[in-house]
Formats: C-alpha cells, sequence, structure tokens
C-alpha cells in the first residue's frame, strides 16, 4: 500500500469525525472517498495531507510514518474545494509558486511552468487572474499548481464542486484521464457516488467515521457488505415489510431490504416473454410514471409495498392505474450492520440472465 | 495546521498589541480620571456642577440629539434611494454624501461663518426671514450655529453603515412586498427594518458619538462661553485659562465625557454582538 | 477599409449604448418599490443646504481673491510650513498606524487571549472620545513631568509640544480606521490559501507576504488613506500638544485657518484660500480611497 492509514481517531469537540480507520490506497491508483456530508471523509483527506493532525493512529506514505511531518513537506498536491487560487497572481504565478518555494532555478521553474500549462491545455492564459477564468479553467490551474512541485501524492477534496452540473461530466472524464496521463497516485473526496464510479479504480465509503467498504466500484455496487453501502450506493427503495412477497418467504421476521430498480421487472399480463413466470409474479398497479431521459421510473403499488422500477422507452407504452405482473428477482436483506443478498427462491434454476 | 512548528510569532504580536493597546489607548483614560481627581473630590464635583458646565452639557445634549434625529432621517432615505434604485449619478451622490467624513472640521465651521456670518452670502436672506417673521434668530455664533455644525461633521454616519447592509440584503423581499400591495412606509416598518434596526442602532450611536465630541466645527461658530459653548470647548476654555485648578477643572470636565464615551462604547460593542448574532440567525 | 472598421466598430458601440440604456430605463420602469421620489427629494435637499451649499461658500469666497492674490496666500512661509506639517505628521501616523494596525486587526481576529473583548472594544475609543479630551490629555501625558514623557525629558528629548507629540496624537486618532478597515477582510480570509501555500511548501513568513498580504493590501490602503485624511484636517487633538509655534514648525493648517478666523480682523478670505488647498487634497484621497475599493472589488468577482 502506497497510502495507508492504520487506526486513526480524530475528535473535533463533541463530533467525532474518524472512529479507528484504517485504510489503504495503492500505487498508481485513483481511490475515491465517498460518503455523505459529515461522515468524516474531508476530515480524512486533511489527515492524510497534514493540514489535520490525527488524536491517533498513524499515516504511512510509501511506507514511512508521517505524522510529525509537516504538510508542506509529505511530497503532496492538494487541490481544494474551491480551488484557493491566489487572486493576486497570474495563472503562472500561481503555478510556479510552489517551485519558487522551493528556490528552484527561474529556467528550471519556467520550463515546468510552461510544461504543465500546455499539459492541462491553458497554453496561452498564463498571464490571466484567476477572475478572468472560468470554473473549469480554475480547476485545470489547481491541478496543474498541485502538480508543478511534482508530489508523489495528489489529494483533491470535492474537485468537482464548485462547477455547473454541465461542464462536470466533461471534465471528470478530463481529470480521469488527465491523472492516468501523469501516472499520480491520488485521492479525492466526492459525495457524488456516479462521480466515484465514473472516475476511481477504487472506492472508500466512509459513514459516520468509519470506513464501510472499500474495493473496485462494481464490487461496491454488487455485493454491499453493509447496510448503510447498500442503502448509500445506487437508487435504492428501503423496505421494512417484505415477507409477504412470493418467492422471500423465507426471510426471517424483522428484517429490512433494499431493493434497487434493477432487481424489479414489471410487464404486462399478456407478455409473451415472461409468460413462464406469471405464477410467481405479485400484481401491482402504477402509481405513478416519471420520464427520465432514455427512460422510465415506474412507481408500483404491490400489497402496499412501493417498488420502483426502470422500464426502456421501446416497450409497449403503459399509464397509471394500469396493472401489473410484479417479478422481483433479488434483494438485499439487513441484519443490523451487515447485508446479505437474498435470491427470490422462485427462481431458482430458471434462466434469468437470458430474460 | 496544527502540526506546524510551535512559533513565538503569536505570542510576540499579541504582546506588542498589548503595549500599544496600554499605552496608547488605555494609559490616556487613566491619566484623565487621575488627573480629575487629583486636588480632592471637592473642586471636581465643584467643576462639574459649575453654571457654564450644566450651560456646556445643555447644549452638548440638544446639538447631539437634533444631529442624530436629522441624519437619522438622511441615513435611512439615502441607504433607500441609493440600495432600491438604479439611477444616474448614484455613485457620485454616494460620494458627495462622505465628504464631511475626510474634511476637516475646521472647514465645516468656516463653511457656515462664510455662510451665515457677518460677511456670508446668505446673511441678507436670513435677516429677511427673521424681519417677516419678527424672530432674531442667528445662524453663526449661536446654538443654532453650533447644531448645524454638528450635523455637519455627522452627516454621513447613518447613512454609511445602513448602506452595505441594505446592499447586502438585496431588493427581493421589499419586491415581493411591493408585489403584494403594500404601501411604501408599510413595506419599510414591516419587512427592511427588521434586517436593519441593529445597523441603525449602531449608526446612531456613532453618530451620537462624534456629535458629542465634536470640536473643531463648534470651536469655530461659538464664541460665548455659557450660552453656545458646548462641553468640548468648556474642557478648551479652562485649559487654555493655564491656571493649576482650572486645568484640574478641565480634567474633571473632561471626565464626563469619557464616561460618556466609554458608555457609547459598551453599548456600541452590545449592538455590534446583537447585530452579528443576528445575521447567524 | 480602415475606415469602415471603424465604422463598424463605431455603429456596434453605438448599438451597445443604445442597448445599455434601454435596459437602464427598463430597470428604472421596472423597479415597484415605492419611494424613489421622496427620498430623491429628501436625500438632495438635505444634502445641499446641509452640506454642498455651505462647502460652495467657500469656493465663493476664495473666488473673491484673484489668481496671484491666491497663490501669494498660500505660499507664504507660514501656510507652506503649515501644510508641509501637517502632511508630514499626518503622512508618518498613517505609516506607523498601518504597521500597528495590521498587527492588533490580525491579533483581534486570529489569537484568543485574555482581555481580547475588552481591547476590541476600546480600540474605537479615539472615536468616541472627544478630540479635545484627547489633545489635552496626551499633552500633559508626554510633557516633560508627564507620565510618559519624564522618562524622555532625561534623555533631553521633548514630545509634547513637537512634532513627536504632534505625531503621536494623530496615531492615536488613526488607529480605528486602520483597525476597522482590516478586521472584516482578515476574518473573511478563506483558511484554505493558507493551507494551500503551506502544501506548496511555503513558510508562514513567505505565505504572509506573498499570500495575505496582497489579499489584505486594499483594505490597508483604504484605512492608511483615511487615516491619513483624518490626519491632515485634524484639529481638536493634535492643538495642544503641537505647541502651535511658528518657529518650531509645528502650527498644522487646520490651526493657521482657525487663527485667520480669529485674528482682530478677520481674514475670511485667507481662511478660504487654504481650506479650498485643504478640500482640493481631502478629494484626492477620497478618491483614491475609491478607486482602491474598485479594483479591490474588480479582483474579488
Amino acid at each position: 500500500m502506497y497510502v495507508q492509514l492504520n487506526h486513526i481517531t480524530k475528535k473535533f469537540n463533541d463530533y467525532e469525525a474518524a472512529k479507528d480507520v484504517s485504510l489503504g490506497v495503492e500505487e498508481g491508483r485513483m481511490a475515491a472517498l465517498l460518503g455523505p456530508s459529515g461522515s468524516g471523509k474531508t476530515t480524512l483527506l486533511r489527515i492524510i495531507a497534514g493540514l489535520e493532525q490525527q488524536d491517533s493512529g498513524d499515516v504511512l506514505i510509501g511506507g514511512k510514518v508521517v505524522n510529525d511531518v509537516p504538510a508542506g513537506e509529505r511530497g503532496i498536491g492538494f487541490v481544494f474545494q474551491n480551488y484557493a487560487l491566489f487572486r493576486y497572481m497570474t495563472v503562472y504565478e500561481n503555478i510556479a509558486f510552489g517551485l519558487r518555494v522551493q528556490k528552484r532555478k527561474k529556467e528550471e521553474i519556467d520550463a515546468r511552468v510552461m510544461e504543465l500549462i500546455h499539459l492541462v491545455g491553458l497554453d496561452g492564459l498564463e498571464k490571466r487572474y484567476p477572475n478572468q477564468l472560468s470554473g473549469g479553467q480554475r480547476q485545470r490551474v489547481a491541478f496543474a499548481r498541485a502538480l508543478a512541485p511534482e508530489p508523489s501524492l495528489l489529494l483533491l477534496d470535492e474537485p468537482f464542486a464548485a462547477i455547473d452540473a454541465k461542464v462536470r461530466k466533461e471534465l471528470r472524464l478530463w481529470l480521469k484521464n488527465m491523472i492516468s496521463r501523469v501516472g499520480i497516485t491520488s485521492i479525492f473526496v466526492t459525495h457524488d457516488q456516479d462521480e466515484a464510479v465514473e472516475v476511481a479504480d477504487e472506492i472508500l465509503v466512509i459513514n459516520e467515521g468509519r470506513l464501510e467498504q472499500a474495493g473496485a466500484p462494481i464490487d461496491i455496487y454488487k455485493n454491499p457488505k453493509t447496510s448503510f453501502v447498500a442503502q448509500f450506493i445506487g437508487s435504492s427503495a428501503v423496505l421494512s415489510d417484505f415477507r409477504g412477497l412470493k418467492g422471500f418467504e423465507d426471510v426471517p421476521a424483522g428484517r429490512q431490504a433494499v431493493v434497487r430498480p434493477e432487481f424489479v421487472e414489471a410487464f404486462k399480463s399478456d407478455n409473451e416473454k415472461f409468460k413462464s413466470l406469471i405464477a410467481d409474479t405479485e400484481s401491482g398497479v402504477i402509481t405513478n410514471i416519471a420520464f427520465r431521459g432514455s427512460y422510465l421510473e415506474l412507481t408500483l403499488d404491490v400489497n402496499g409495498i412501493q417498488l420502483t422500477t426502470n422500464r426502456s422507452l421501446e416497450r409497449r407504452p403503459v399509464r397509471v392505474g394500469e396493472p401489473m405482473c410484479v417479478l422481483i428477482y433479488r434483494a438485499y436483506i439487513l441484519n443490523g450492520e451487515n447485508t446479505r443478498i437474498y435470491e427470490n427462491r422462485r427462481l431458482e434454476g430458471v434462466d434469468i440472465e437470458s430474460l | 495546521m496544527k502540526n506546524q512548528k510551535k512559533s513565538i510569532v503569536p505570542a510576540l504580536l499579541i504582546g506588542i498589541s498589548i503595549v500599544f493597546f496600554v499605552l496608547m489607548l488605555v494609559l490616556p483614560l487613566v491619566i484623565v480620571l487621575y488627573r480629575s481627581l487629583k486636588d480632592g473630590l471637592a473642586l471636581y464635583i465643584e467643576a462639574i456642577t459649575a453654571s457654564n458646565t450644566l450651560s456646556a452639557l445643555r447644549v452638548t445634549l440638544i446639538a447631539a440629539s437634533i444631529a442624530v434625529l436629522v441624519n437619522t432621517i438622511f441615513g435611512l432615505c439615502a441607504a433607500w434611494l441609493i440600495t432600491k434604485f438604479e439611477f444616474r449619478g448614484r455613485q457620485v451622490l454616494s460620494t458627495l454624501i462622505d465628504i464631511p467624513f475626510s474634511i476637516s472640521p475646521v472647514i465645516a465651521g468656516l463653511a457656515f461663518i462664510m455662510t451665515f456670518g457677518r460677511m456670508g452670502w446668505a446673511t441678507p436672506f436670513i435677516d429677511w426671514i427673521n424681519d417677516l417673521l419678527g424672530t432674531d434668530i442667528a445662524l453663526v455664533f449661536s446654538v443654532p450655529g453650533v447644531v448645524l455644525a454638528t450635523i455637519f461633521v455627522t452627516f454621513p454616519f447613518v447613512s454609511r453603515e445602513l448602506i452595505p447592509v441594505m446592499q447586502a440584503q438585496g431588493n427581493a423581499e421589499e419586491e415581493a412586498a411591493a408585489m403584494m400591495g403594500a404601501k411604501g412606509f408599510t413595506i419599510f416598518r414591516k419587512v427592511t427594518l427588521p434586517h436593519i434596526k441593529w445597523t441603525l442602532l449602531y449608526g446612531i450611536i456613532l453618530c451620537a458619538a462624534r456629535a458629542i465630541g465634536e470640536f473643531g466645527a463648534v470651536y469655530a461658530v461659538s464664541k460665548t462661553r455659557g450660552q453656545t459653548f458646548t462641553l468640548t470647548l468648556e474642557v478648551d476654555a479652562l485649559y487654555m485659562a493655564g491656571g493649576a485648578d482650572s486645568i484640574t477643572q478641565a480634567f474633571a470636565v473632561s471626565s464626563l465625557l469619557v464616561i460618556i464615551a466609554v458608555a457609547i462604547l459598551l453599548v456600541k460593542q452590545l449592538v455590534e454582538y446583537r447585530a452579528k448574532r443576528n445575521e447567524e440567525a | 477599409m480602415k475606415s469602415t472598421h471603424t465604422e463598424a466598430n463605431h455603429s456596434s458601440a453605438e448599438q451597445n449604448r443604445r442597448r445599455a440604456t434601454t435596459s437602464a430605463r427598463q430597470a428604472r420602469a421596472k423597479s415597484v418599490i415605492p419611494g424613489r421620489g421622496l427620498t430623491m427629494g429628501v436625500t438632495v435637499t438635505m444634502l445641499s443646504l446641509l452640506i454642498l451649499i455651505p462647502l460652495a461658500s467657500i469656493l465663493t469666497y476664495s473666488f473673491r481673491l484673484s489668481f496671484s492674490e491666491f497663490i501669494e496666500l498660500i505660499t507664504r512661509q507660514n501656510v507652506v510650513r503649515a501644510f508641509r506639517t501637517s502632511i508630514s505628521c499626518a503622512l508618518i501616523a498613517a505609516l506607523i498606524n498601518s504597521v500597528f494596525g495590521l498587527i492588533l486587526a490580525w491579533v483581534l481576529v486570529r489569537y484568543d487571549f485574555p482581555g481580547k473583548r475588552l481591547m476590541d472594544a476600546m480600540i474605537e475609543l479615539p472615536f468616541a472620545l472627544p478630540t479635545a479630551v484627547a489633545g489635552i490629555t496626551l499633552s500633559k501625558m508626554y510633557s516633560n513631568k508627564g507620565l510618559i514623557g519624564q522618562f524622555f525629558a532625561k534623555y533631553d528629548i521633548s514630545i509634547s509640544y513637537t512634532k513627536i507629540g504632534l505625531t503621536i496624537a494623530l496615531v492615536f486618532i488613526g488607529i480605528p480606521f486602520v483597525v476597522r478597515a482590516l478586521q472584516p477582510v482578515i476574518e473573511k480570509l478563506s483558511p484554505s490559501w493558507e493551507e494551500a501555500a503551506a502544501m506548496l511548501g511555503a513558510s508562514r513568513a513567505y505565505t504572509f507576504r506573498r499570500v495575505i498580504l496582497p489579499e489584505l493590501t486594499p483594505a490597508l490602503l483604504t484605512g492608511f488613506g483615511l487615516a491619513l485624511a483624518r490626519g491632515i484636517g485634524e484639529y481638536g487633538s493634535v492643538i495642544y500638544i503641537s505647541g502651535n509655534s511658528e518657529k518650531n514648525g509645528t502650527q498644522v493648517v487646520s490651526y493657521v485657518i482657525m487663527q485667520k478666523l480669529n485674528s482682530g480682523s478677520a481674514d475670511y478670505e485667507g481662511a478660504a484660500a487654504i481650506a479650498l488647498v485643504l478640500l482640493v487634497i481631502s478629494f484626492l484621497l477620497l478618491f483614491f480611497i475609491n478607486m482602491v475599493q474598485l479594483a479591490a472589488g474588480r479582483r474579488a468577482s
């Protein structure tokens, strides 16, 4: 592990921002610290950076304990949430700042700054001041400034929070490409799961000062280990009364369940493809139809339980109040802190994939 | 930033600040009180109950109250005009309002003498009004002159405080109220005033403080001790008389002004604190 | 070719202007908030009657002088000396205040220590304390027998009745201008700038010089300008401690004006001429402060 946290705790007055957190990020990887606001993810990032001192535990970078190394000497580049560009310096001076601090030779600084300006695609803007740049351009400057002193680790605090939704997607891709081109180990903080899934090689889900789960985005999505992750990732409906549904009769009493839209199939009773399964379906009624751009989101009432499913626009039209056959493939059954996938018993032996 | 090496810089800066603060601001206060009581309580009481002192106190209070009243009305109107409407010359107007803040108070006194004084161009006009009404109002070397000079030097104090706050507040709430048919004064009272009341009070306090303490401007337009003198002029007269007793008396009268000043600062601090809390809420 | 270019530019500028005026007119018509006429009337009337017309009197008075008379009056030795004294002492005091004001404002915002709130409240004492009271107190305090003056007297240094005393009085008067201009700016200074500099390896001193000081400069200049403007025109606090000696060059401009008013044959023209020069200096400073704030506002956007 290139970056490692061992048993980190941190308290701000009464608020526990980190409760015995241990995690690691391998060299060359891009990791996301994902969690809701107030989960302590930013605090962890700041502890790695040295901007915040942990109460106990060790921070290791490149195998060395850096607890007592000041922020500026840890070899870390940091991109701040609002970029914190120096307003009274030009783009050039901002990027050169870290190099000038190191008292590098003028020609060397010049070469490095121009190289970075070219890398981030801001050629010709070096004499501009931050207030003369767009949000996206500012992010590029912040990125270049952090990279200028050739850090071995890049940390980014909510790098897309200050950017218009429109430009955000484009910048995500840009940043991902840029970081893999530079090949630097990086960790970024986000509360947006789409962002984490799209940009990161690895996601670390943080909640209430704890690491809930770490793994590749697809693993986290498919196999949520804790009830928090099951609920936080994906657009999930949490059901408290679940036992009555066909195929789930064996679920122990009093358990909550999380059902994602993609776990639910709804079809009309005259559907040819699903004909053989009609006996295993519940009957439901469409209570709401929301157009989501490329698909429809249906809300179904099944014996008083609210479920959602996504429906392709290619399929036959539906209307509110229409009765549907509802099939639930699987659910995450929550058991205290933990979670477990529970497949629909009645579908055992049925080749769901081919449907 | 907490893992920065422990530095002596904060201690050093706090030290410098405290030394400067004590030497420049606290010590003078102590000296006023010490000097005023140096020759005993009897002389102190005699000084602050002398007829000249009482007359001066009266003039000071009259001038300060009128100045506060006039400048509050002006400040509210000017702030409303400048923050609620777009018009040509708005920037110029707000600069003009600030003039008294940056010019010598002596110039203020001079301006009134040259307008209403013996050779002032407005004097015939004032005489004509006096003839007409059968009155005998003089606008310089009189209490009205003192009042005018005091208004002049404190003119921008209320508007200066109100304008930035009202600007930050924006016009949305007032526009909403107006759309619902509220009349001007109702909008002001129900919508605007609750947002600015602490700021308004703050401006009034600053205005009062400056009005009570004004010296240069009133010095120019007030000549009669015991009639048109304010407390600060009385201090000057006692001090310039030069005798040991009268200097002590000057400090005794000064101590009254010190008490007023400190009281104003305390109220101001309280108001500021309230305003800040209001803002956060 | 060239001429068509200019013409094109011209017409587009014309269009822009027309568009700007229409939108301004629309904005004017659009305002639903009442009270425009009333407040405009009250504001302009009061401003004219109480401030502008009296000030204009000074102008008309000084215009009774011919140009050469005017020049002769304001270049008299005592007048020139008074200006030199007022400006130099106010300049030095404003510089001293910039240094200590910066330290005080920084300490009041960034550090905690016992008595901080008291200090914060008392910083404005010079605003609240009548200048005459400050004047007589400082002049006694720094006289050769005074609490502080006696220490300096041992080394044959007089403070009261010299330019040093005069400058000290102006430091007293000016300090709140600088502190109050800086405090809100330091409060709003985002910690992320300092953190960004620290992440890039900069020392505290380097960060202060290169990152913080540029952020504070507009406020510092504003405070400096206000303290300077106040110092140049100051009367009450300086006349006791300066000694008003023409020989020692401790007469300030305000004193010279007052002297002309109070002398047996009141010299109104002379007073008006000097006042006019003082007014021009004040306006220039006011203009300077407005420019600084405008520039700072632009950078902040």
